[in-house]
């Protein structure tokens, strides 16, 4: 039989009921907590208005609805997880063109062509045939790949006729489920994101590596005790942030061999400076930190040892060099450990770099920094100096290569022309993945941002 | 009783069915396949694709002989044989099933011709049409039981002059007059036929075009040329009631502004849609669940609710179409059989054998624009088709809707003569997720139909040989 069918009466539908779905969040967030649902069955919602609060590993953040119309029916609600593109409710939008039928109706040959990505001009009482997805409940194409280890629940219909729009030939998409890989997954390097034979092996072997590197940790323990036999517990749900951190720094330590290298350089001076302008500082908003004058030294020194703004590809056998710097700074919140990052350093000056650190730091506090700015880091710092303590193993930040650590600066007594003179010494704990970087560039590199601090004009002489 | 362990039983030997269990039987199973005629073929081959393709042959042969006038040729009024026609009709149909008979043979499937319901989810009755009821004791079965058409509440019972789409390709006589209730591609193909074959046509339909759903410029092309064809075609109207009268059937058609009129017909086509067939099966004694609109629910591989039945075809739901059953059916073997598939096509193309054809696969235009989806739609008239000049047919239009973003063929729709046929190189292109450019630079022959779809994706360049634009000033 051919042609559209429909089973039952004919019926008319003057509005359309569409769904909105969880849209893009940005690269690598595939799900989130929602805290906040801002609409409900009945109301009336406009494009761009938010609906939805949601908490994700980075950021909590407002999503927008896309559509306008009447909100039939919600499908969420606070607490529960969803995943991007997960239906969220369903709405009534308003006719897409006006105008009487019979005219709207002919988009005829004569009309320009290919005038743009364009909202066809088709009559305004949609006749549809009641979809596919008022029926059952609309999945798309993440939950077929579910179907391949057969829940019996009420498993959904795909969508039939509709595209699924994964850029992969037939046989591809039948290799990639023979070898039990999500095929919307896999990155695609022909034109237009095409996935060819080769992408789909090159995944595979990727997931493989990772996966033998981390057979131990990143979530899979062994069992726990009972512990309540010896004495009294209390268990608490994690948190999204402590979740993910307790994955992400799971993954980092079983997979990259760390080496720490410790250092001190002398902020006698330094700290002098930072007296005298802290108020100038202040003034443009920001707050002058030791902090802010290291990313400043470390920004020059990533420049003087590029392996250190870099990240491994094992997959490739590759080293990726990048010729852009954002740091990452690590922020304690009432959340958990977040680390939002300062864009571009190298290109800001140190009064910049202060005023944009204060407001970043202060808006991953009070839950205001949006995804973009909680990813790209190419290198990281964290300084535990404010807290106490001579020196820390920080873990790094995969996929970067190197962290910053920075212990409290105390006055010591230093050698200094046949006396001992009290000067105030910084702490510097700096960690390295040691598949790209040697003991050697460690030490140079750390010592290199010690003589920076000491003498600045190092920065200018080399750094650049 | 007799009884017997199988691996796999199919109900229902239709083009999914049939489909099925001849994979079954290739990779070794045990197969039993179980229908109510005498050999597979389901609707399709006895009351489907098959014989209303056969008629459409004929309306097309005869349309195009009058047309012919048109460049010298002209030919006197056809006498038409019906019984011939009929008895053509069923010898096309008898080759194919008888076909189908032998391949079942040859495969050693176990065909019983019967009725089957349920005892449980493992276990079933078959009310054969020769012999003894069996139960049947199986590991795995596919319900492949496809659908019928609908009918319409509160019409006068067994009146001989309504038919529907079983009874009209039967082509009993050729009314003076036959009203097709139902704008869709059912109701349009039968209606040409019958148009053709000598038959006053009117068309009523409910929303506001013919083929709803479709996109409006494809519809409206055929729409135009069925005006000629037609005697009447009302939109936005309903039927509200017949009377079955002693010459005629009396027919009350309510338009938009619930304006009534009154006609009489011959015989009335009632081709609202179709079901899916559920009823009788007793699926109440498994762990089968259906959708509100009565389709059977299924996942991926066509596994139903109950981990031992599978579900295919028109009862699992839409495009009910005949393609979409034998791909499905095939994939539910394969899942049985234990190799790691799914039912996911890109693009599942769907054509009206009307003249001119429409056909179209992928993302449609009216998909698109129900998404609120960015695409880019680029269109060749026919009237530059080389061609469809030369078959004198220039009343055709061919679309691609192109991914801005990234180039990508989402989806095709041709409407003319032989769109059908040129649809399947839009499937392959959506299916393999060609970009515009790879058609653009695939030669295609000249002078053809398909170097439309070429010069399409040329002018999503905005360049295309055939047409000129103007550059910007």
């Amino acid at each position: 039989m051919i042609g559209q069918a429909r089973a039952g009466k004919v019926t008319s539908h003057k509005h359309m009921l569409t769904d909105f779905k969880l849209p893009d969040l940005g690269e690598n967030i595939k799900s989130g907590l929602i805290t906040k649902v801002m609409i409900a069955a009945g109301d009336v919602v406009k494009k761009d208005q938010p609906i939805l609060e949601l908490e994700t590993d980075k950021a909590v953040l407002e999503v927008p609805c896309s559509l306008a119309g009447t909100v039939k029916e919600v499908l969420v609600k606070a607490g529960q997880e969803v995943k991007v593109g997960e239906v969220i409710f369903r709405i009534d939008t308003a006719p897409v063109s006006g105008g009487p039928p019979k005219e709207d109706a002919t988009v005829s040959p004569k009309d320009k062509e290919g005038a743009g990505p364009q909202r066809t001009p088709t009559p305004s009482p949609k006749p549809e045939t009641p979809s596919p997805q008022e029926a059952s409940p609309p999945q798309s194409t993440p939950e077929s790949a579910a179907g391949l280890t057969g829940p019996l629940g009420p498993a959904p219909m795909v969508p039939s006729g509709q595209a699924q729009d994964i850029a992969a030939a037939p046989s591809v998409r039948r290799f990639a489920r023979e070898i039990g890989i999500d095929i919307a997954q896999v990155p695609g390097s022909g034109p237009g994101g095409r996935i060819s034979l080769e992408d789909v092996k090159a995944y595979a072997k990727a997931l493989n590596t990772t996966h033998v590197t981390a057979k131990v940790g990143a979530g899979r323990d062994l069992p726990l005790p009972d512990f309540s036999k010896w004495g009294p517990v209390e268990r608490r749900a994690m948190n999204m942030v402590r979740r993910k951190t307790s994955e992400h720094l799971s993954f980092a330590w079983n997979n990259i061999p760390h080496v720490t290298q410790i250092d001190k350089t002398d902020i006698t001076e330094l700290d002098k400076l930072r007296k005298r302008f802290e108020k100038k500082v202040e003034a443009a908003g920001g707050k002058l930190t030791v902090t802010a004058f290291l990313l400043k030294v470390v920004a020059s020194a990533l420049k003087v040892f590029p392996q250190f703004n870099a990240s491994v590809d094992v997959a490739k056998n590759e080293v990726i060099y990048k010729k852009y710097c954002h740091i990452g700074v690590a922020v304690d919140t009432d959340r958990g450990l977040l680390v939002p990052v300062v864009r571009d350093v190298d290109q800001k000056s140190i009064l910049e770099i202060a005023v944009a650190l204060t407001d970043i730091a202060e808006r991953a506090r009070t839950k205001k920094t949006t995804v973009e700015e909680m990813q790209g880091g190419t290198f990281t710092m964290t300084n535990l100096g404010s807290i106490g303590g001579t020196g820390f193993t920080p873990i790094v930040n995969w996929p970067e290569v190197a962290i910053l650590g920075v212990a409290r600066a105390g006055l010591e007594p230093v050698f200094v022309k046949e006396q001992f003179v009290a000067r105030l010494m910084l702490p510097l704990c700096l960690s390295y993945d040691h598949r790209l970087i040697d003991g050697a560039d460690g030490a140079r590199f750390l010592r290199w941002i010690a003589k920076a601090i000491q003498q600045p004009f190092l920065m200018e002489l080399e750094g650049r | 009783m007799p009884s017997h362990q199988h691996d796999l039983v199919i109900i229902g030997a239709g083009p999914g069915g049939y489909a099925a269990a001849f994979l079954a039987a290739d990779l070794g199973l045990n197969v039993t396949l179980i229908d109510e005629e005498t050999t597979p073929g389901g609707v399709c081959l006895y009351r489907g694709c098959i014989p209303s393709k056969a008629l459409l042959h004929v309306a097309k042969v005869l349309s195009d002989a009058k047309a012919a006038k048109n460049f010298g040729v002209e030919f006197p009024s056809p006498k038409i044989n019906l019984d011939q026609v009929r008895s053509w009709k069923k010898d096309v149909v008898a080759k194919l099933t008888g076909g189908l008979g032998q391949l079942c043979r040859q495969r050693k499937i176990n065909f019983l011709q019967g009725r089957a319901s349920f005892v449980s989810s493992n276990s079933l009755k078959v009310q054969r049409a020769n012999g003894p009821t069996e139960t049947l004791n199986f590991e795995h079965g596919i319900i492949a039981t496809g659908s019928r058409p609908a009918a319409l509440p509160n019409l006068p019972p067994n009146s001989p002059r309504i038919l529907d789409s079983t009874s009209a390709l039967e082509v009993a006589d050729i009314p003076e007059s036959l009203l097709v209730v139902g704008g869709g591609y059912i109701g349009l193909e039968l209606g040409t036929v019958y148009a053709e074959l000598g038959s006053r046509v009117s068309v009523v339909e409910m929303t506001s075009g013919l083929l709803p759903g479709t996109d409006r410029d494809l519809a409206e092309i055929l729409t135009k040329r069925l005006k000629g064809l037609f005697a009447g075609i009302w939109l936005n109207a309903k039927v509200i009631k017949m009377e079955e009268a002693p010459k005629a059937m009396k027919v009350t058609i309510q338009e938009e502004n619930r304006k009534e009129t009154q006609k009489e017909f011959q015989k009335v086509l009632v081709s609202v849609g179709r079901r899916p067939n559920t009823e009788g099966l007793d699926l109440k004694n498994t762990k089968v669940e259906r959708d509100g609109r009565g389709f059977i629910k299924v996942n991926g591989q066509r596994r139903t609710t109950d981990p031992a039945l599978y579900a295919i075809g028109d009862v699992a739901g839409e495009p009910m179409l005949a393609h979409k059953a034998s791909h499905e059916g095939r994939v539910a073997v394969e899942a049985i059989a234990g190799h790691k598939t799914a039912f996911e096509p890109n693009a599942i193309p769907a054509v009206v054998f009307t003249d001119p054809e429409i056909a179209w696969c992928g993302l449609t235009e009216t998909e698109a624009a129900r998404q609120n989806r960015s695409v880019k739609v680029v269109k060749f008239p026919w009237a530059a088709s080389g061609r469809a000049i030369t078959l004198d047919r220039t009343d055709g239009l061919t679309k691609l809707m192109i991914d801005p973003q990234t180039e990508r063929i989402l989806g095709v729709a041709i409407a003319g003569v032989g769109a059908g046929e040129l649809i399947a190189e839009g499937v392959l292109a959506v299916e393999m997720g060609s970009l515009a450019s790879d058609v653009k630079l695939s030669i295609h022959p000249h002078p053809t139909l398909s170097e439309t779809v070429m010069e399409s994706a040329e002018s999503f360049f905005g360049q295309s040989t055939h047409i000129y634009k103007p550059r910007p000033q």
